[in-house]
């Protein structure tokens, strides 16, 4: 080895160690806000929506003023799509940039990855989408829907439009597993055979169920033999199915099911991953009639949501973010949620009258926080979830949901699995 | 005939051995915070997890710039290791988690009443601390034993290894493998009793991978100055004139995949309690071809320039992404292309091509010079 590549390896070394130790500083009048979310790799076509939605109630809160008379100050780190890297920059905004809270992560493996990260440091995060729940750290605070604020209700809908059959599908990982497991029980317990609930069961050595439904890899594309499955099960007119395919796949799954003859009104599929940012992306025309279930829908018809749009899209049109989306934008429940998450800190803030975690968190968890937000009231609960409303919406040609029915202030319960007993 | 190490390498490793073992956590340990020699335990923990990806780079280089094996699956072994160690951890939360349960949180959340058979051994670090070795080793010995009895080589080599840790990717998402799915092992408490919470602890795991990657370069040096060395060699430039010489060339390079199967595990291991976390994503195609890009910018057959490669290419990342979140990627992309299409020889071979370029471009002047006074003597050669 030569010393000329020696001694650069070290220059290379040191210069490295000395770059990444330069100290952030934070300006006397501002508090340093995180926000942690996916700006490239597979989620930012989704996640970068909610960054954007941010800055936006960033922006407006500063236009009023701030909080606690400070203006915020956004720290944007990209995730990736790369959950190593989520702790990473999660780690980062925490012990570097000492921000007061964090608003971000879409996936449940990426928040599964940076919640040591906030319970070592004491960190506060938002968490704005819908998930599996059986989960409570004390250092996050969750605006999104736990299953009964979404698949539950759901259920509930299609039993009382006469749906006897249930049909479980999925995407092979946490979310849709434990969703399935909680709406066998519920289904049981409602007095619904357990020959009527499709995709299939899978038991330990002991016989007990440890997973319902039917699972497929990330980014499966071959739905045929399954929606031919479907189809026998729908024959007799008064089934339904309850889907929690993720993202892409979601395309030859509703292909395959139109292609089969299947129609939204013989056997209509309730999506749980399908909001209107997502239908951006997908051709809709196979998804008419069809239903998702979610707290917050663009076509709510009341003062604040038709505010919060507006004010929206105005600020796209002139915010000075680096390669901003400005044009065909739409308003989605994560997006909703994350913006209510900003406004709920921002209250309880004002109430402790201190951005330090511990006292924010104690009015936090008082249950006296809310927001009215585009979606309604939402409440921050004692259990670190949010009450609100739950609508279920018809899929439109144009991406957007026709509401069909609407569920008040459903309380949070994370904790679902075992709570319903068999009648 | 061996060839020898010069007195001024040694010494020069020595230094950098210890500045990496020794002084870098040093400064961490003993000065105040505020001090500008002091190095925060974010970066303490972020230049633990850089040492390991630059042993993975090591690996690589000892199958692609050593061996011409062109390895597009090397994360897999890394993902193997960490997962190995990743299960002990899982097992040494005890009851810490969510659910209060001596099975670990994704297993009661899939309703296991029972810790699978196969998991048990792993509550032993001893146990887990050899399969961080032998699982790699034993993966990479079947699928090296059937690739190169088969002759498989080149390019379609490659595909090969991509394709198996686009399996094991898979394979590993399911949930029914009981190895956590899509979300993996997170949110580990201890090892061997101590707080991974803790500074020290991250302190003591830095200096675990640097020793560990101090050790690897080492034992790679070494054996690149064997006759060892020499036949990895020949395997690369001529493999065929290596076998008409009546060396087993399948064997040599079943022993070096094994063995950079083995190193990478050992960097997973030694990767995961760090970042805290080990899912089916660390084996995706794309992460494997990222340490190649490593190993191509620092340079390859040179064993530091991956090392540069895999710490610069990813502090380049964290503070690029950072800076620029939304133009980041971009950004390092350039890089990388800039370096395939103008730097072959990646960063350490930079001086030398410098150098050449310089000479060739002094020869081009003589030779312009001498045409010119050829051209003088015209007649007299233009008859021949």
């Amino acid at each position: 080895m030569k010393l000329s590549q020696t001694l650069q390896a070290m220059a290379v070394g040191a210069s490295l160690l000395v770059g990444t130790m330069a100290p952030a500083r934070a300006a006397e009048d501002t508090v340093k806000v995180g926000v942690l979310h996916s700006l490239s790799g597979t989620m930012a076509i989704s996640e970068t929506s909610l960054r954007d939605v941010l800055l936006f109630a960033f922006d407006e809160i500063n236009a009023k003023g701030g909080v606690l008379g400070k203006k915020i100050e956004p720290v944007v780190v990209d995730g990736a799509s790369n959950w190593p890297l989520f702790a990473e920059k999660a780690k980062q905004l925490l012990e570097v940039d000492k921000v007061s809270v964090v608003f971000g992560c879409w996936t449940s493996v990426s928040r599964k990855s940076v919640l040591p990260v906030f319970e070592k440091n004491n960190g506060l995060l938002f968490y704005p989408v819908q998930y599996e729940g059986e989960e409570l750290s004390k250092n996050i605070f969750y605006t999104a829907e736990a299953v009964n604020q979404q698949a539950i209700p759901a259920v509930d809908y299609l039993l009382a439009d006469g749906r006897k059959k249930f049909y479980l599908i999925g995407t092979d990982y946490v979310y849709p597993q434990t969703t399935n497991l909680v709406l066998l029980e519920y289904l049981l317990s409602k007095g619904v055979p357990i020959e009527n609930i499709g995709g299939g069961l899978r038991k330990d050595e002991a016989g007990k169920v440890i997973s319902a439904g039917k699972y497929t890899p990330f980014g499966h594309t071959d739905y045929q033999q399954i929606v031919a499955e479907i189809k026998q099960f729908a024959a007799t007119g008064d089934a339904c199915v309850i889907n929690t395919i993720n993202g892409d796949s979601n395309v030859p799954f509703f292909k395959e099911f139109a292609a089969s003859g299947l129609t939204a009104a013989d056997c209509p599929v309730v999506s749980m991953s399908l909001s209107e940012d997502e239908l951006r992306s997908l051709p809709t025309k196979d998804l008419v009639g069809h239903l998702g279930c979610w707290a917050y829908f663009m076509s709510i018809d009341s003062k604040e949501n038709a505010a919060f749009k507006k004010n929206f899209f105005d600020w796209l049109k002139t915010a000075k973010v680096q390669g901003i989306e400005r044009t065909n934008r739409v308003t989605c429940s994560p997006m909703v949620l994350s913006y209510d998450g900003v406004y709920l800190w921002k209250a309880a803030v004002e109430k402790a009258g201190s951005f330090d975690v511990d006292k924010v968190r104690e009015v936090l968890e008082s249950g006296k926080i809310t927001f009215d937000g585009p979606n309604g009231l939402n409440t921050v609960e004692e259990n670190h979830h949010t009450k609100k409303n739950t609508y279920i919406g018809e899929t439109k040609a144009d991406g957007q949901f026709k509401i069909v029915e609407e569920f008040k202030q459903v309380y949070p319960e994370p904790f679902l699995k075992g709570t319903f007993v068999k009648e | 005939m061996k060839q020898e190490v010069s007195k001024k390498e040694v010494l020069i490793g020595a230094i950098v051995a210890v500045f990496l073992i020794a002084v870098i956590p040093g400064l961490n340990a003993f000065t105040p915070a505020g001090s500008s020699l002091h190095v925060s335990d974010f970066n303490i923990n972020l230049w633990g997890q850089y040492l390991c990806l630059a042993i993975v780079a090591v690996s690589i280089d000892m199958l692609w710039g050593y061996t011409g094996l062109l390895s597009l699956g090397q994360m897999l072994f890394f993902s193997l290791g960490g997962y190995a160690l990743g299960m002990h951890l899982m097992l040494m939360i005890g009851k810490l988690g969510q659910y209060k349960s001596d099975l670990p949180d994704f297993m009661v959340f899939l309703g296991y009443t029972k810790l699978p058979a196969h998991w048990e051994p792993f509550a032993h670090f001893g146990f887990a601390a050899f399969a961080v070795l032998w699982v790699p080793g034993v993966v990479a010995f079947i699928f090296g034993y059937l690739a190169f009895r088969s002759r498989i080589r080149g390019v379609y080599f490659s595909i090969l290894t991509q394709a198996l840790t686009y399996a094991a990717c898979l394979l590993f998402f399911r949930n029914e493998l009981t190895l956590g799915g899509n979300n993996g092992f997170t949110d580990f408490k201890t090892l061997l009793g101590f707080d991974l919470g803790t500074p020290g602890t991250q302190r003591g795991l830095y200096i675990a991978s640097a020793v560990a990657l101090v050790l690897v370069y080492a034992l790679c040096r070494w054996l690149t100055l064997t006759k060892f060395g020499k036949v990895q060699r020949a395997i690369r430039d001529s493999e065929n004139r290596v076998l008409f010489s009546g060396y087993a060339a399948a064997n040599f390079k079943l022993f070096v995949f094994v063995l950079a199967g083995m190193i990478a595990g050992l960097a997973g291991a030694l990767y995961v309690p760090q970042v805290g976390i080990i899912n089916p994503s660390q084996m995706e195609p794309a992460k494997s071809l990222e340490a190649i890009v490593w190993v191509a910018v620092g340079g390859r057959a040179s064993l530091i320039g991956p090392i540069i490669g895999a710490i610069g290419v990813n502090g380049l990342k964290s503070w690029a992404s950072q800076a620029f979140p939304a133009y980041w990627p971009i950004f390092l992309g350039a890089m990388f292309v800039v370096v395939v299409l103008f730097m072959p020889r990646g960063v350490v071979g930079l001086p030398a091509q410098i150098q050449e370029a310089w000479r060739r471009h002094k020869r081009a002047k003589e030779a312009t010079a001498e045409a010119a006074a050829a051209a003088t003597q015209v007649p007299k050669d233009s008859q021949s």
